[in-house]
């Protein structure tokens, strides 16, 4: 009986656990690969040395790569991977649209217009950041309250049309500020953050955002259940004794934090939020206790993955979101004509 | 327990729908709800429910004003089976039954063992343990009809409202649907239901209302209320409700006249 009652023809533990151990493998991976090769055993002494307190015995050179770029690196990327993804799963949820991404609601815009602003003005790293962050968590405020006082229509939809018509307004505002953005400074700085990368990112970067991730994920781990009953019709959803509206916004604010937090250190990446949960969504069925799990390790293990790759294959940086298309695009595509369908 | 209608005025916000209706519904009968198409049927089923706010009178659950209790407490009295429909997702049969259970399962828990009792119950008593496992978006229209149902059961309410249960479906699964809803009443859940088709009054009712433009028309037993005058003022078109003789023994029927005596000049 129990087998019967997954969507999927798989154990939900065999498919975390697969995805952890494809996980691990692509963070071990991650810490090899690079201009400078490091071997399986230094990269353990260097971490024993780390953990010990001791010294590792080996070259300084060693010891900073891993512990200083390689190690923050992949942590960014096993972060953001996993916040855009579960944000992802859970709009995709929420709208009852698979077409849905952490963008729908004008995160990414925001703190785009956030932190070109701060390129703009020639900020620090730390107010760049900041205003990213402020400014993700602005848009979405916006396009909430806006839907809010619009009655009478169908509090889904009018969110969404909000969403994308604030979020074709602040792309104008960053528009205009690369128009009148230096050209030699300030104008590439602006497009490298809007491709979105991590080869940038410190342990600082990872104190503050880590916090802010865990706060963002909290609600959607404690309601994931209540999640599915949202993903019916919202007359149903209450006729079932579900305030839909105030569960909704609990969503939408672990959403928002956590998506803003991710896109503040790394700029705007897209494809994840969108194409991830859809994966998951094939392995797990569309029960969300099971597909948030799912999204965040395949979330974090692909962003890993392509990150190993935006630094190794070309002698200059690979923007992440260039990559992210490229690998997801195909990846995407083989998806749509050979799964089955996993939504209506 | 008792669903009650006192001088009931409902609608959308700026648009009056009906007005005045007071019923009352208590636990083992069925009440069914006639009406032509815009009468109000469904306007006035999601104000019973609480999904609209009254426009005037109030309703009562128990004689509880509805409008003072949280949409939890209003759950686990009534419960609602709308129209089957499409699922945006392809949840299994028994994930979507057991969403009936939100309102017994607390805000960040996860459905119990005790839960997945009531879900497998709900499930055996519409017929469906062999589809338990199939996705919703993969069954016929008549099994998602019982699905929401079992659904419905799962919410375990004394009271449940079902908008059209045999819309859509063929002959024979709108008599299953309209024989699984008679059950239920029987075993003594309060049943409130609306049909486009008279017959199905006769066949599961204890008591039939109409809804005239937006007002109660008529009220009683299907004997009382049933009549061919009625139904002609209800829907507009000449009826004759007649008694036919079956293996089971008498049954009534409505037939529709205008239909039978326009064929002749119409083959002329």
């Amino acid at each position: 009986m129990s087998a019967s009652r997954t969507t999927a023809g798989f154990a939900p533990a065999l498919i975390v656990a697969a995805a952890l151990a494809l996980l691990l493998a692509l963070i071990l991976a991650a810490f090899a690969v690079g201009r400078y090769p490091v071997s399986l055993p230094d990269r353990g002494r260097v971490r024993w040395g780390w953990v010990s307190g001791g010294s590792s015995g080996l070259d300084a050179t060693v010891e900073a790569v891993v512990l200083q770029i390689r190690g923050p690196r992949v942590m960014a990327a096993l972060l953001v991977g996993a916040a855009l993804a579960a944000g992802g799963a859970a709009y995709q949820s929420l709208f009852r649209n698979p077409l849905v991404s952490p963008d729908i609601l004008g995160v990414s815009a925001g703190a785009a217009v956030g932190a070109v602003l701060g390129i703009f003005l020639s900020l620090g790293v730390v107010m760049i950041q900041s205003m990213a962050f402020a400014g993700g968590l602005a848009a979405v405020g916006m396009v909430y309250f806006v839907a809010k006082s619009v009655r009478g229509h169908d509090p889904l939809l009018v969110l969404v049309l909000a969403g994308v018509v604030l979020g074709a307004l602040l792309g104008a505002c960053v528009a205009l500020m690369k128009y009148l953005a230096d050209p030699y400074n300030q104008l590439p700085a602006i497009t490298f953050w809007l491709l979105g990368s991590l080869a940038s990112t410190d342990a600082r970067d990872m104190w503050a955002a880590t916090p802010l991730l865990l706060i963002g994920l909290l609600p959607l781990w404690l309601l994931r259940w209540r999640i599915n009953v949202l993903s019916l019709d919202d007359e149903e959803a209450r006729a079932l004794g579900v305030p839909t509206g105030r569960i909704r916004l609990a969503v939408i604010v672990g959403a928002t934090l956590m998506t803003s937090a991710a896109v503040a250190i790394s700029g705007v990446i897209g494809w994840i939020g969108l194409v991830i949960p859809h994966f998951a969504r094939l392995l797990t069925g569309p029960d969300f206790t099971r597909l948030l799990p799912v999204s965040v390790l395949l979330g974090a293990g692909f962003l890993v993955a392509v990150d190993t790759l935006a630094r190794t294959i070309a002698n200059i940086e690979v923007p992440l979101g260039v990559l992210t298309a490229f690998v997801g695009t195909p990846l995407f595509l083989w998806q749509l004509a050979t799964a089955r369908r996993s939504w209506q | 327990m008792t669903l009650a209608a006192r001088e009931l005025a409902f609608g959308y916000p700026g648009r009056r729908i009906g007005s005045d209706v007071t019923l009352k519904l208590a636990r083992g009968e069925v009440l069914c709800l006639l009406g032509p198409n815009g009468s109000g049927k469904t306007t006035l089923f999601k104000t019973l429910l609480g999904l609209l706010s009254p426009q005037g009178g109030s309703v009562l659950i128990d004689g509880v004003d509805a409008g003072t209790m949280s949409r939890e407490a209003v759950a686990r009295q009534v419960s609602y089976v709308p129209q089957a429909h499409g699922a945006f997702f392809p949840f299994t049969v028994h994930e979507i039954v057991l969403m009936g259970r939100v309102a017994h399962i607390g805000l960040f828990a996860a459905p119990s063992r005790n839960d997945q009792n009531a879900t497998d119950a709900a499930i055996a008593r519409m017929g469906l343990t062999e589809l338990a496992g199939k996705s919703y978006t993969q069954i016929s229209g008549g099994e998602r009809q019982l699905t929401l149902i079992a659904r419905a059961l799962a919410q375990e309410a004394p009271v449940v409202v079902l908008d059209e249960p045999t819309a859509n479906l063929d002959f024979g699964n709108q008599v299953r649907v309209l024989e699984r809803i008679r059950a239920l009443a029987d075993a003594g859940t309060g049943v409130l239901l609306s049909t486009h088709d008279p017959d199905h009054a006769f066949l599961c009712a204890d008591r039939v209302a109409m809804l005239h433009e937006g007002r109660l028309m008529a009220c009683g037993t299907p004997g009382e209320v049933m009549t061919a005058g009625n139904l002609q003022r209800l829907y507009g078109v000449e009826v004759a409700v007649v008694a036919v003789g079956t293996a089971a023994g008498a049954r009534t029927v409505c037939l529709p006249v205008a239909v039978a005596g326009a064929q002749p000049s119409a083959q002329q």
